[in-house]
Order: C-alpha cells, then sequence, then structure tokens
C-alpha cells in the first residue's frame, strides 16, 4: 500500500524533559499508506517520539512536517492538522460523561460542522464495522477494555484523518481482548491507513507493518522490513532487546 | 396535668398569634425570605461564572507556564498579569470578612445607589465567587490529563477542550463541594440587614422588635432556614445520582 507520495517528515528532532534528553535526533520520513510500528525498550523515548508527531509534547528542537506544512513553526494552526492526524491512546481516554455515539460525533461536529445526522450516520457506519453498534448509547464505564479502545478508534476515524497514530493500544488490555483491537488496526492498515504504531506486540509488527523502526536511547538505532529485522538483526541492542520480548 | 398542658397550649397560641397573625407579620417572613431566595440565587450564579473564569486562568498558569515562559512572547505576559490579579482577588476576598465586604460595597463603592439588593448580589456573588473558583481549580486538576490530550489530539483548541470536555467532567467531580459552598452562602446572606435589606433573618429580627417575644420568630426563621438547606441537599442529592449514570 506504501505510495512515494509522503506525509510526515521529520528533520533533527530533539526532546527533552528539563535535563534529561528523550529524543536525540530523530530523521525519517513516512509515506503515504505506509504502516511504521515502532519498537523498543521501556524508557527508550518511542512513546515521546509518537506524541510529538502530533505535538502533544513540543519538540525541543528539529522540524516536523505534516502534508508539506512545517507544524513546529509558530504560525502554523497546529488544531488544524490534528484533525488530520488520530491519535489512540494505551488508556483509551473516552469522554466518560459523554455516550459512545457522543464520544465519536463531538468533533466532527464542533470541528468539521457537521450536521448531527450526518455525524451519527458516520459514527454508526463505524462502529457497524468494529461490531458495536448496539453499543452506540452506552456509556464509556458499561464496555469491556476491547470495546473501549475499538470505539476509541473509530472515534478518530469519525475526522476522517489521513494518518493514525497508535500509542500502545493494547499495553492496557486484558490479554483476551488484544485480538479484537489487532484485527481493527489489521483490517484499517489493509484498507491503506497510514499508520504510525507504537507496539509490544511483535507479532502484529511482522505481520502488518511496511517498517519496523527500533528506538533507544532516544536514536532509532535500526529500522527495516520486519522480516529483515526480525530475523536478522544487526545492532546487538536489538539483537538483546529481541531475545527478551520473542 | 391536663390543666397545665391546657395552659402551655393557650400560651402557645397567644404567642404564635401576636407574633405572626396580628398585622399580617407573617407576610414579613414571607417577603425575608423572598428577599435572601433571590440575593441567594443571583449571588450564586454570579459566584460560579466568576469561580469558572478565574479557575481556568489560574489552572492554565498552572499547567503551562512553564512551557510558555520558555516561548515568552505575549500569551505569557497577559497570562501572567491575569494569573496575578486572581491571586490579589482571591487573597482580599478570603482574608476579609464578608460582612466588612458588603458595608464596603454599600457605604463606599455604590454610595450613590440606593438598589440594595443588587448591592448584595453583587458583594455575596463577589465574595462566593473566590471560594468556588479555588474548588473549580481543584476540580480542573483532578481531570484525568489524558481527558485533555483526547481533546486536544481530535482538534478542539484549548479552550473548546476546556468547555466541551474538562468543565462538564469537573462539575461532577465538585458538586458536593460546591453545593455545601452554596450552603455556606445562603446562611451568609442573613446579615443582610447590616445594610437595610429585609432578608428573613431582619424580619425575624423586626418581629421580635415589634412584640418583644423573642422565641417564636427565632426560631421560626432558623426552623425555615434549615428546611430550605435540608431541600437543597435533597435536590443536589438526586443530581448526583443522575449524574452518576455514566459511571456504572
Amino acid at each position: 500500500m506504501t505510495t512515494n507520495e509522503t506525509l510526515i517528515k521529520v528533520e533533527g528532532l530533539e526532546k527533552s524533559f528539563g535535563k534529561v534528553e528523550v529524543l536525540k535526533g530523530i530523521d525519517i520520513d513516512i509515506k503515504k499508506g505506509e504502516v511504521v510500528c515502532i519498537i523498543g525498550p521501556s524508557g527508550s523515548g518511542k512513546s515521546t517520539f509518537l506524541r510529538t508527531l502530533n505535538l502533544l509534547e513540543e519538540p525541543t528542537n528539529g522540524k516536523i512536517f505534516f502534508e508539506g506544512t512545517d507544524i513546529t513553526d509558530p504560525k502554523t494552526n497546529v488544531n488544524l492538522h490534528r484533525q488530520k492526524m488520530g491519535m489512540v491512546f494505551q488508556q483509551f481516554n473516552l469522554f466518560p460523561h459523554m455516550t459512545v455515539l457522543k464520544n465519536m460525533t463531538i468533533a466532527p461536529m464542533k470541528l468539521l460542522k457537521l450536521s448531527k445526522a450526518d455525524a451519527e450516520k458516520r459514527a454508526l457506519e463505524l462502529l457497524e464495522r468494529v461490531g458495536l453498534r448496539d453499543r452506540a448509547l452506552s456509556y464509556p464505564s458499561q464496555l469491556s477494555g476491547g470495546q473501549k479502545q475499538r470505539v476509541a478508534i473509530v472515534r478518530a476515524l469519525c475526522m476522517q484523518p489521513d494518518v493514525m497514530l497508535f500509542d500502545e493500544p493494547t499495553s492496557a488490555l486484558d490479554p483476551e481482548m488484544v485480538g479484537e483491537v489487532l484485527e481493527v488496526m489489521k483490517s484499517l492498515a489493509n484498507d491503506g491507513m497510514t499508520m504510525a504504531v507504537v507496539t509490544h506486540e511483535m507479532g502484529f509488527a511482522r505481520e502488518v507493518a511496511d517498517r519496523v523502526l527500533f528506538i533507544d536511547q532516544g536514536i532509532i538505532m535500526e529500522q527495516g522490513k520486519p522480516d529483515e529485522l526480525f530475523s536478522n538483526p544487526k545492532s546487538p541492542r536489538l539483537k538483546d532487546f529481541l531475545s527478551k520480548v520473542i | 396535668m391536663k390543666e397545665w398542658f391546657s395552659n402551655w397550649w393557650q400560651g402557645f397560641a397567644d404567642e404564635f398569634k401576636l407574633n405572626f397573625i396580628d398585622g399580617d407579620r407573617w407576610l414579613w417572613l414571607v417577603n425575608g425570605l423572598k428577599n435572601t431566595l433571590i440575593i441567594t440565587f443571583f449571588a450564586v450564579l454570579l459566584g460560579i461564572a466568576i469561580g469558572v473564569i478565574i479557575a481556568i486562568i489560574r489552572s492554565t498558569y498552572d499547567k503551562n507556564k512553564d512551557t510558555m515562559r520558555k516561548k515568552g512572547g505575549f500569551g505569557y505576559a497577559i497570562i501572567s498579569v491575569l494569573n496575578g490579579v486572581c491571586k490579589l482577588y482571591l487573597t482580599v476576598i478570603r482574608g476579609t470578612p464578608v460582612v466588612v465586604q458588603l458595608l464596603i460595597m454599600y457605604f463606599i463603592i455604590f454610595a450613590s445607589s440606593t438598589n440594595s439588593t443588587m448591592i448584595a448580589i453583587i458583594a455575596f456573588g463577589i465574595n462566593s465567587g473566590a471560594y468556588v473558583a479555588e474548588i473549580f481549580r481543584g476540580g480542573i486538576m483532578s481531570v484525568d490529563k489524558g481527558q485533555f490530550e483526547a481533546g486536544r489530539s481530535l482538534g478542539f483548541n484549548y479552550i473548546q477542550t476546556m468547555i466541551y470536555i474538562v468543565i462538564p467532567q469537573m462539575f461532577k467531580i465538585v458538586l458536593p463541594t460546591l453545593c455545601n459552598e452554596f450552603i455556606v452562602l445562603l446562611k451568609e446572606t442573613s446579615v443582610a440587614g447590616y445594610v437595610g435589606i429585609a432578608d428573613l433573618t431582619k424580619a425575624g429580627d423586626l418581629i421580635r422588635g415589634r412584640t418583644f417575644s423573642a422565641f417564636m420568630p427565632l426560631i421560626a426563621v432558623a426552623l425555615i432556614y434549615l428546611v430550605i438547606v435540608m431541600l437543597f441537599t435533597w435536590l443536589v442529592g438526586k443530581l448526583e445520582r443522575r449524574l452518576r449514570n455514566s459511571d456504572h
């Protein structure tokens, strides 16, 4: 599905929290339609990297271009660009005071000025696709973890984003619920969605990713096609990491 | 025993008639209650409005001062000044008695106005706003950070995220504390008599001055306050249960 059109371009990205340097210079292009999985030990900076892509973390240095626009430029209205970048969190972060349907329709209605009917139609179609149409009027607290995460994914999709960012989407789930969320992500990838996924699910990365990044100590230590990277790791750090997780 | 009771009953009935029936003095209480409720109601609205604004300014400053200071510029200057003004307001209002604030409003700031009810609403509203602001700020800070991030990631700006996502959740968190603040406010308006407003307390006291009988009017006033507070507590309890529907 990967095309030649660059969707996200990251140049010399650095991020420090106080004196702690978390990202020490990351350069990467993500093509339209590409599925990039980001793996690495905890504390390596992989989540921070993902969160800088939509500026939830402001980079200390470096530039991020999204669809050709430098979003790190203070003059850029980052809110408009975030509408095109869906994000899914480890802790779901559904809005607990709204029904599933309202969770999904509030942003399209307020930001894209969709009518209530159009927004609900779009939301119900997406819910249908992930098998949760009958839960439209439930509150998040009435759903299982896997259901919550599927709702979180389709909530982001309601904005019809050009890229989806996943921050350890299955790490907070009970093991028997991981599969249902990965299925949804897989079908999304098959539909040609551009995805950046921070994950510990090596099976998923191997099967779905077009490219895997191994981030360690704040830099991209190694990257490549999943087959090469997993079966023939070059750096000792990656060898060590894979021996622990697989 | 029977005779004692009938004497007591007769005395009670006479007292009751003297204090409430004669000269339609019960109407004083009704009118006083009306003034108390009007002042409380509008002071609550004013207090919430002031409280929300100050809480947003203060929590915005607390959460973003580090990143904003680094960037510097106009935004940081504005928010710093606003935060300073809010802190000054909180210090002054919480550091002085409400009666003194009411007297200053009446005799100094609005000396030329004769609308004492309006002045009382403003004085009590400004007073309550300081306490409500701190309640709201605590509520905003305790809404999970992920909620804010989820809102921003969908493309909402800071203010929209506050309005649609954070503030509604904050109200649920602070409801019991807020209810308590309003009960306090309702009772605090009993000092409105200082500036010549015939509120409920003043009405009871006027009756006492007229009939030279303290027991009936003052106990009646106390009971009316008590019933209103109980009614209000019951209503808030119902509201809380309804809001809790979303987290079974």
